[in-house]
This record gives C-alpha cells, structure tokens and sequence, in this order.
C-alpha cells in the first residue's frame, strides 16, 4: 500500500509531470515563472488548492453525483467547487499574507481557470483511484508543478539574457527553452517502476 | 462600412488576433491534443461550438448578470455548453472521445472562451460576439490543425490519420503516408518536446508575418508584446 502510494507520489513528480509531461497548467508556467518566489508562492497556492479541490471532488462524485445517475453535471459541479475554493484562499491570503497576494496579483484568481486543478480532479475518477491515493496523487501532482516553475524560472533567467533573432523574443524563445527543460524530463521515464517494482 | 467591420471581426481571429499565437491563450489543449492533425480539427470544432454558444449567451445576458458575480457565471455557463459537447461527441464520434480524453472536460478552463466572454462578448451585441466567436474559432482550429500536421508528419509520417473517426464514409484506418515507412520517423516530435517547440517556432512565425515591415503601407505595424 504504502509502496503504491509512494510510487503515485513520484510519477506525478518525475514521469507524468503536469506541465512538461501532460501540458496541463501552460498558462501560469510561462506567466508566473519569472521570478522565483512569485513562482513558489503560486505552485503552493496551486497545490494546496490541488489538494482541497480533490479532497471535496471525490466523495463529491461517489457519494452523490454517481449513484444518483448525475455522472453528466461532474464537470459543471467540479468546476463551481473549484470556484469557491479559489475565492476562500484569496480572501485567506489577502487577510494574513498581503504581501503574496500582491505578488500573485491576477494570477490568483485565475488558478479557477488552471487546468491542473480540474485535470487532477477528473483524471483521479478516470484512474479509479481511491481516496488516498487521490490526495497523494493530487499533492504530488502539486510538487510536480512547484518543481517544474522552480527548474523553469532559472532557465529562464538565462534565456532571458541570450541574443536571440527578433522574432523569437519573448515567449517563442521561451517555448524553445521550455521544450529542452521538458526534454530532460523525459530521461525519468521508467526510473519509478524501475526503483518501487509497482 | 457596417459590412467591412463585421468581416473585420470575423477574420480578425485568424491571423491578427490569433487566440494561439498572438494572444497566447488556451495554450494547454493546442500542446496536448495535437500529436495528430485529425485531433486538431476535432478539439478545434469542438472549442469553436462551445465559444460560438457561450459568446452568444453571454452577450445575450450582458445586461442581466450583476458585474460582481459575472465569472462565476459566466463559468457556469460555459460548464453547461461543455457538457452538451462532451455528451454529444461521446455518443457520435468515440474515437475523438478517446483521442482527446481529459482535454474536452477541460474546454471549461480553456482561456479563449473565457476569455473572449471577457474581452468581447461582455461588451459587444449579440451578431457581432457570434461573429467573434466563429472567427476565434476558426483562428483556433487552423492553428491546431497546421501544428497538428507538423507534429505528425514529423513524428509518424502519415497526415490525417483517424479522421475516419471524424467522417465514418473514409474508414477507421484511413490516413495519408508522407513519409515512406522506410525511413525512421522522428518521434520526438510528438511526445511532449516537440509540441513546445513546434508551439515557439509557430509563434516565431505568427510574429514575423505580423510585424514585419510592410513594403507598401505607410503606417508600420503597432507592436504587439509576445508577453501575456
């Protein structure tokens, strides 16, 4: 169980990264990753966010919208629950940390619109997870996200101050950045079935 | 003059306005679902239904819904169409069910439909947002659709491969070989690298066409920041 559970924790992290594997949450990775610690605060904000949203999707589905024949309504009443979420942690952040809402600015708001929250949510179901192994799965996919804006922010502070033909500045050249950062991603493939045997 | 303005906002969406490449939004679904072009044009018809419907809602409802709740309703309504599509794609084409898995739930968090909803159908009368929405649309889905086809060919050699999904009378395994099989494709080019880069030399190129100086027009080009 707990080998299972590990071995979920580290694909999401290492194998099946949402961003440079699935290419889901695109839009906060190039926006929110050019300094570090705005780039921190929002992958916590996005895994914690992760984490809630799975912990109320789930029995959610289970225990009302499946045995209930409302399978259908699952994507508009995941989405609204990611709604309230959202709105509880801004006004959490606004009241006792300011000074990360300010960083995060408009951002914040549209972690509602990230796909990995609703991704993680719908992908759980699809697998068939239990509720364990849902969070596990949710959080790891969370410090998937904070490892992959960490490891981006410093590329791109190089890439920033490369010459580049005019053409490719800004965010093409980024994009060019973000597929070798992806490419080297690859080279984990296999490493967790290869160390938990799961 | 009325004439040229409405065909202006219709055909702004596909190579000025690009949702995907100038104005850099739902870059998730066009890295993702575009290992094939078939796939493309799928997601592509798929988002152009949903932003049709919502641009036309929205605006419908423009003067009715209370400024302070318009995203969450205006999430609301998008969910609604989503699901209309999502059923409608699961009964009539399940290999695109299959093909786009996750991606089509996640039309709702796509930026272009809320994004449009925001920018355009919040402001804007009921013709012109539809004409909006059919042109992002069609901007959208030609973008997937070249990104698509770039990918594939690369990376399989066959172009259109599961469009028999798409149009039953062409068979399941219809698709077009571009590449001999004797030669090694290049596979890279449809796992996740490829569709960054694929994505930034696009981008590159969607940037040179619209900022480079013109020969004839006096007024050059006002820049667009790439930058979100």
């Amino acid at each position: 169980m707990a080998l299972k559970l590990a071995s979920i924790f580290f694909t999401m992290i290492l194998v099946d990264n949402y961003v440079l594997a699935k290419f889901l949450g695109i839009c906060p990775f190039l926006g929110v990753s050019k300094k570090l610690d705005s780039a921190v605060g929002m992958s916590l904000a996005v895994t914690f966010v992760m984490v809630m949203a799975t912990a109320a999707t789930w029995p959610i589905y289970m225990g009302i919208l499946e045995p209930n024949g409302l399978a259908y309504l699952q994507t508009i009443v995941f989405i609204l629950i990611i709604a309230i979420l959202v709105q509880l942690l801004e006004n959490f952040l606004k009241k006792f940390i300011p000074a990360l809402y300010k960083a995060l600015g408009v951002y914040l708001p549209l972690i509602t619109t990230n796909c990995t929250i609703l991704g993680v949510t719908i992908l759980n179901l699809d697998n068939g997870y239990n509720f364990v192994e849902s969070i596990v799965c949710a959080a790891g996919a969370g410090i998937g996200f904070l490892v992959a804006m960490v490891l981006f922010s410093g590329v791109r502070r190089k890439v920033e101050q490369a010459v580049v033909p005019k053409c490719f500045e800004g965010l093409p050249i980024t994009l060019v950045a973000a597929a070798m950062t992806s490419l080297s991603f690859m080279g984990f493939g296999g490493i967790v079935t290869a160390i938990f045997g799961v | 003059m009325s004439k040229n303005s409405k065909m202006k906002i219709l055909t702004n969406g596909i190579l000025n306005e690009n949702p995907v490449l100038r104005l850099v939004l739902g870059t998730c679904p066009t890295l993702a679902v575009t290992t094939m072009a078939s796939n493309g044009i799928g997601m592509g018809l798929a988002a152009t239904f949903v932003l049709l419907c919502s641009n036309v809602a929205i605006s419908a409802l423009r003067k009715v819904i209370p400024d302070q709740v318009r995203i969450p309703a205006y999430i609301t309504l998008i969910a609604g169409f989503v699901s209309v599509v999502q059923m409608i794609v699961k009964a009539y084409v399940p290999s695109l069910d299959k093909a786009l898995g996750v991606y089509l739930p996640l039309i709702v968090v796509n930026c272009i439909i809320l994004g449009r909803a925001e920018m355009f159908a919040s402001k804007n009368s009921v013709i012109d947002s539809a004409l909006d929405g059919i042109g992002m649309g069609i901007g959208f889905t030609i973008t997937l659709t070249i990104m698509g086809s770039i990918r594939e060919i690369l990376g399989s050699g066959t172009w259109m491969a599961g469009l028999g999904g798409l149009i039953p009378s062409l068979g399941a395994d219809f698709a077009i070989r571009v590449i001999p099989e004797s030669i090694d494709s290049f596979s890279l080019m449809t796992s996740a690298p490829g569709g960054f880069f694929v994505f930034g030399v696009l981008m590159a190129g969607a940037t040179w066409l619209t900022t480079r100086p013109k020969k004839a027009a006096k007024t050059a080009e006002t820049e667009e920041g790439g930058n979100n």
